[in-house]
């Protein structure tokens, strides 16, 4: 079994893995890190969203050993320890962006990602054209829609 | 999925070495089309050749009067590339239709060429432009690399280094998706280089992108929506499933072409 | 109104651990010696198992067990069943065929168990369930639910795979009324069938204890309880009493996980076997076969009008098709969930419905978010609006027109209607959705190309589920009342104990909103417990819109009693009078004097007991109630949907959406908007995006996200959402629910607005762009014909 070393969350780890481990998996079974969720298995709910290297990526759809090396940061390691909630988070509480809560880590990590990209202003088209990655049963997007919008206003400040 | 052996060469060199001692090997590029395949056991490749660590396979250059894009240039990098964007805008609009941003930041240029699916989007790209496949071995034009549903000119131990796009003086794609999966359903690629016009149709054929000449055809008088005004798309040997029939796609061709054509 | 009381826009308390990733759903659960279940399904629709040989797989690597259907029936395991008893119109009852956890003689539809595996990783499973040899004998496989009632017999128990033939209402007076009709409309109808595709695939963890004989189940489960009773007195599995079910956070059910299913009986039987804790999670592209499906009706449907517009009659046949086997609740769905409400908003004086539910090999039907009042609705508002258009009539004056405006009132149906303003609903909806401008922008659309169009859905659904002995007459095999304890700390804050169980709803905030507002108590001192059998006694769970009317009210009644017996210590207290007490805003007062003592002071009193003499009062605070409603809730609305479509590609876009609904008393807003938001996606799915799709062969096409088109961000609108109210006089809040009204009312009014744009009544669900071009170009080649 090869030996994988990455960054997660700001701390470095090392584990022995199956070569077949997916990034997801790693996170989830051998770090317990379970906020990062599997909703499907064809690349295209976005429930296991995490950042690699700064960049949102599906992390269902990438290796373990792929990520050596590399820095993870996963939704547990938003915010920092016993610090405030992001803003992205806090938007998602303040705007009933989440119901059952299965995508919302996810929703919370493609919205960081978007915000890098395309800024602080963001407008309805925008944001419901970038989630097109992030399936959500629950809310039907529209408080999501609110939450990113706020949220990435609120990252202005931060 | 089933195990696999996993290599990570540094050199392209390397990785054709291990492509060539090893016929059960695959490339994993951004890993977007493989690893779904792998894990859903449709695929079972018995080694894994990682072409991210390969200095040099990346990135956007202008040389002359084309576009250079090194086969591990994300799609994502393409479809925000001011490069691109001033150069060629169709073709930053088209890698930015492709999948979704997550999928946009790992997906490259040169596994999706090479994965020849008939669905996607590039293909469209690289015979709509006339664009030359530059691999480890040779260049091949547009025309003659794809061979097929899932097919290419590429033989096993060869390797796409990268992708030159010709300049075109106008050129649009359009795109439409197939609902679920956002793979085109049908997507229209028109350009104009001089003489060279060019009508390049992806996600409607049966055996993967083609070429629709008689539009071409009927745009050398003049590069115009107009020109091809009531023309269609017989609907024999193209794709029907629970989509969209044959009719319907050879329907959005025509309509797409005309939509593209008057975008660029 | 406090700050967080009914009323209040309250900000959820669980969020916090679901926005930090500290959920903890089942997946996330991981017990020591935990070993993974695989299982090994059938890629035929329909076929005899003439041998498996599980020889090469209980060999590989990892392997524990390879278990298959006969070793379930030598170990006894019963079959699963559906609860709900159907007569048919002869009187005989339905046909419930065999269906057992693992199939052992044949299997009935692609996905079926055949064998599971038991290994170290599910890596390991997955290789050594390949190896699992199966002989089929391959049968022709019915797929289409209009053709099975001539198709060979799936179980022999079935004849002509028919599993009832019910009806409802009185079909003389239907005819008569169809005869001295004016005006007949006549619909055909496909309600297409749903995946249901919560975000969380299904997971089933099992743990054996040999020490204590007590096995535990976590498992992705709306109904823990329910789950705990099938799978003791009908699986058999162990009393009730070894068994706890534990269901943790659940990412979202929306019907499909009341169910009680084969793999949680599998992972139960196998921890014992193995004597390890055995897990199964379920992939997606397993839930697309596994997860029992919804909808799939095909109906036939007359409306008889009068003069000026006045409804006579409806007619309906439906044959519904539910798949290989009886769901849990399937039979329920397509009858009483679905007849009963075929008045709609209005006031029809004969309805008559006959219903055929047979068996195909696909998987199986039940409910899904609405369960049988979406299919309700959408009969009766495409007749209605279907009508309007052939009468030349305005679609909302017609509805108008035929409104109920009395109440309560009795439809032919068995439902009687307790409160409602359907008028009120409608009125407010046109103005918000600014129908008198639609024509403006009817013209606009038509300039750049484009068609527009407008439609209406009143619907109505009956939620609250259920009085028990309304549903027990009607065949339903438990009872739908919901049980609450309310624990009283002796420092003052609560915890509350519901069998109502939240899976997205917010319940631990609703249910402190009421508890901080009825006892003046910060809602931070309520915690909502739930979820588990060891910890809650009974419950019947969440689902039909249920856990505000008849949860809540449950706990209204414990809180009833914790207020009693609290006068009784500050009675004690005080030294006043029992009946001289009063309690306002935390307080409990001597009515007429200054004496009082605060909330605290009484808890704390209750539990150290100094000042109760001998055997008078019983020391503690803890109270529970059982709740049974007296009647259905009524909720009902109208919801207004606008599109403009493409006629060149067939695209509909949805420009606009208005939903006005009425729920009665709103606990919180923000919470009911969210409902609804949900609910209207759902719908706009299945209208223009969503089918399960099988071929002839039984292989369901559309079998992953590939396929099977979910609604994106990208294919909704912004939704303006508002309500009306009209207090629901059976329940103490005055609640009538709202976690379905979305996916009832969206489909007709998308279907309407389509329908208008296009100028063509021939179109289907889902209103897919090729459809919607089909549509269009038949309707132009039959203007051109005539």
């Amino acid at each position: 079994m090869p030996a994988v070393s990455m960054t997660v969350n700001g701390k470095a780890v090392t584990a022995d893995v199956d070569i077949r481990t997916l990034l997801v998996q790693f996170l989830r079974e051998n770090l317990r890190l379970t906020g990062t969720h599997v909703g499907c298995d064809t690349s295209q709910c976005g429930a296991c969203v995490v950042h690699l290297d700064g960049i949102a990526v599906k992390s269902c759809t990438t290796l373990a050993v792929q990520a050596e090396g590399c820095t993870v940061l996963t939704i547990e390691g938003l915010a920092a320890p016993n610090g405030p909630l992001h803003p992205m988070q806090e938007a998602f509480r303040e705007h009933h962006g989440l119901q059952c809560g299965f995508c919302t880590p996810g929703m919370v990590m493609t919205a960081v990602d978007m915000v890098r990209r395309k800024g602080n202003e963001l407008d309805e088209k925008t944001i419901r054209h970038e989630l097109d990655g992030n399936l959500c049963r629950c809310t039907g997007y529209h408080n999501i829609v609110k939450a990113i919008a706020a949220g990435a206003r609120a990252m202005k400040g931060a | 999925m089933y195990a696999f052996t996993y290599h990570r060469p540094t050199t392209v060199r390397q990785a054709v070495n291990l492509l060539a001692k090893n016929s059960e090997a695959k490339l994993l590029a951004g890993g977007h089309s493989l690893i779904p395949v792998m894990k859903l056991r449709l695929g079972s490749p018995g080694a894994l050749i990682d072409m991210n660590k390969i200095e040099g396979l990346s990135g956007i250059e202008l040389k002359g009067r084309s576009l250079v894009i090194g086969a591990m240039t994300r799609h994502g990098e393409v479809a925000t590339s001011q490069v691109v964007k001033e150069a060629l805008p169709a073709l930053a609009d088209l890698a930015g239709m492709i999948g979704d941003p997550a999928v946009r930041h790992r997906g490259t240029i040169g596994g999706a060429i090479a994965h020849n699916d008939p669905s996607a989007d590039y293909p469209a790209a690289v015979l709509g432009l006339g664009a030359t496949i530059i691999t480890s071995k040779r260049r091949i034009e547009a025309d003659e690399f794809f061979k097929g549903m899932f097919e290419t000119a590429l033989e096993p131990d060869e390797i796409i280094t990268k992708v030159s796009f010709p300049l075109a003086k106008k050129a649009a794609y359009q795109k439409f998706k197939q609902p679920a999966s956002g793979f085109a359903l049908v997507g229209v690629f028109v350009s104009k280089r001089g003489a060279d016009i060019r009508v390049a149709v992806t996600g409607a054929g049966a055996s993967g992108a083609f070429r629709v000449t008689a539009f071409e055809e009927a745009l050398k008088k003049r590069f115009s929506p107009k020109s091809i005004e009531g023309m269609t798309v017989p609907a024999t040997g193209l794709n029907g499933d629970i989509h969209g029939s044959a009719e319907y796609r050879a329907h959005l061709i025509a309509v797409l072409a005309r939509r593209a054509l008057a975008a660029a | 109104m406090s700050a967080t009381g009914i009323g209040a826009a309250v900000r959820r308390k669980e969020d916090l651990r679901f926005i930090t990733g500290k959920g903890q759903y089942t997946d996330d659960i991981s017990r020591p010696g935990e070993t993974r279940a695989v299982f090994l399904r059938s890629p035929h629709a329909h076929a005899k198992i003439k041998r498996v040989d599980t020889k090469a797989a209980a060999a590989m690597p990892g392997v524990i067990a390879v278990l298959t259907g006969a070793d379930l029936a030598q170990d006894k395991i019963g079959n699963l069943i559906c609860g709900w008893m159907i007569h048919s119109k002869d009187g005989s009852p339905m046909k419930m065929a065999p269906h057992p956890a693992i199939a052992a003689n044949k299997v009935c539809c692609v996905g079926d168990q055949v064998a599971v595996v038991i290994a170290e990783t599910l890596a390991e499973g997955k290789d050594a369930a390949e190896k699992i040899k199966v002989d089929y004998e391959v049968l022709p496989a019915v797929v289409d639910a209009a053709k099975a009632q001539s198709a060979p017999a799936i179980h022999e128990s079935a004849p002509k795979n028919t599993i009832y033939q019910w009806h409802l209402g009185d079909a003389k007076a239907v005819d008569a009324a169809i005869k001295s009709a004016k005006h007949v409309t006549r619909l055909d109808i496909v309600n297409n069938r749903l995946v249901p595709n919560a975000m969380e695939p299904r997971v089933a963890i099992a743990e054996y204890d040999s020490g204590t004989d007590n096995l535990t189940l976590w498992n992705t489960t709306q109904n823990p309880h329910v789950a705990r009773l099938v799978i003791s007195a009908f699986v058999g599995m162990a009393p009730e009493h070894k068994l706890r079910v534990i269901a943790p956070d659940v990412g979202g059910g929306f019907g499909s996980k009341i169910f009680i299913y084969p793999e949680e009986v599998v992972c139960l039987w196998a921890a014992r076997l193995v004597g390890r804790p055995v897990k199964w999670t379920s992939d997606r592209s397993e839930a697309f076969v596994a997860d029992a499906h919804g909808r799939d009706h095909i109906t036939h449907a007359e409306m008889a009008f009068g003069e000026g517009g006045k409804i006579t009659a409806i007619k309906v046949k439906t044959i519904a098709n539910l798949g290989a086997y009886m769901s849990t609740f399937s039979s329920s769905v397509p009858t009483y969930l679905y007849a009963t409400l075929l008045s709609g908003q209005y006031d029809i004086p004969a309805i008559y419905c006959e219903v055929d539910a047979v068996y195909t090999n696909t998987a199986p039907v039940d409910a899904y978010r609405g369960a049988g009042r979406p299919e309700a609705t959408f009969v009766v508002e495409r007749l209605v609006e279907v009508g309007a258009r052939e009468e030349g009539m305005d679609p909302a004056e017609l509805r108008r027109k035929n409104f109920i405006k009395t109440f309560p009132h009795q439809t032919p149906v068995i439902m009687n209607y307790d409160a409602g303003d359907y008028g009120a609903s409608l009125k407010k909806a046109l103005d918000l959705a600014d129908v008198k401008g639609f024509d403006k922008r009817k013209r606009e659309s038509e300039r750049a190309g484009k068609l527009r169009g407008l439609g209406y859905s009143s619907y109505i659904e009956a939620c609250g589920i259920a009085p028990s002995q309304a549903v027990g007459s009607l065949g339903c095999g438990v009872g739908l009342w919901e049980s609450a304890e309310v624990r009283v700390n002796p420092t003052g804050s609560v915890e509350v104990l519901t069998g109502s169980h939240s899976h997205g709803q917010g319940h631990e905030t609703t249910f402190a909103q009421l508890v901080s507002e009825r006892l003046s108590i910060p809602i931070e001192n309520v915690s909502v417990v739930h979820g588990d059998t060891d910890k809650v006694q009974f419950g019947m769970g969440t689902y039909g819109s249920r856990s505000g009317a008849v949860g809540m009210s449950a706990v209204v009644k414990a809180l009833d009693k914790v207020e009693a017996k609290a006068k009784k210590v500050a009675a004690y207290m005080m030294e006043a009078a029992e009946g001289d007490i009063v309690f306002k805003d935390g307080k409990f007062t001597v009515a007429g004097t200054d004496k009082s003592v605060a909330w605290g002071d009484v808890t704390l009193n209750a539990y150290i007991a100094h000042k109760f003499a001998g055997s008078q009062l019983e020391p503690g605070l803890k109270e529970g109630a059982f709740y049974d409603p007296t009647n259905f809730t009524f909720p009902a609305g109208c919801h207004i949907c606008e599109v403009e479509i493409d006629p060149e590609t067939g695209n509909t876009e949805i420009v606009g959406w208005t939903a006005v609904d009425d729920f009665g008393t709103v606990v919180n807003p923000m919470i009911v908007e969210g409902q609804v938001h949900g609910g209207v996606a759902q719908g706009i799915g299945q209208a223009l995006l969503e089918s399960a799709i099988y071929n002839a062969e039984g292989q369901l096409v559309s079998g992953s996200f590939m396929d099977y088109t979910m609604p994106r961000a990208e294919n909704l609108p912004s939704l303006k959402v508002d309500t009306t109210m009209t207090k629901c006089p059976s329940n103490p809040l005055g609640i009538k629910g709202c976690g379905e009204a979305g996916a009832i009312a969206a489909p007709a009014a998308v279907v309407n607005a389509i329908t208008d744009a296009i100028g063509s009544e021939d179109l289907a669900m889902p209103a897919t762009p090729p459809a919607v071009w089909a549509a269009i170009r038949k309707a132009a080649k039959m203007q051109k014909a005539a």
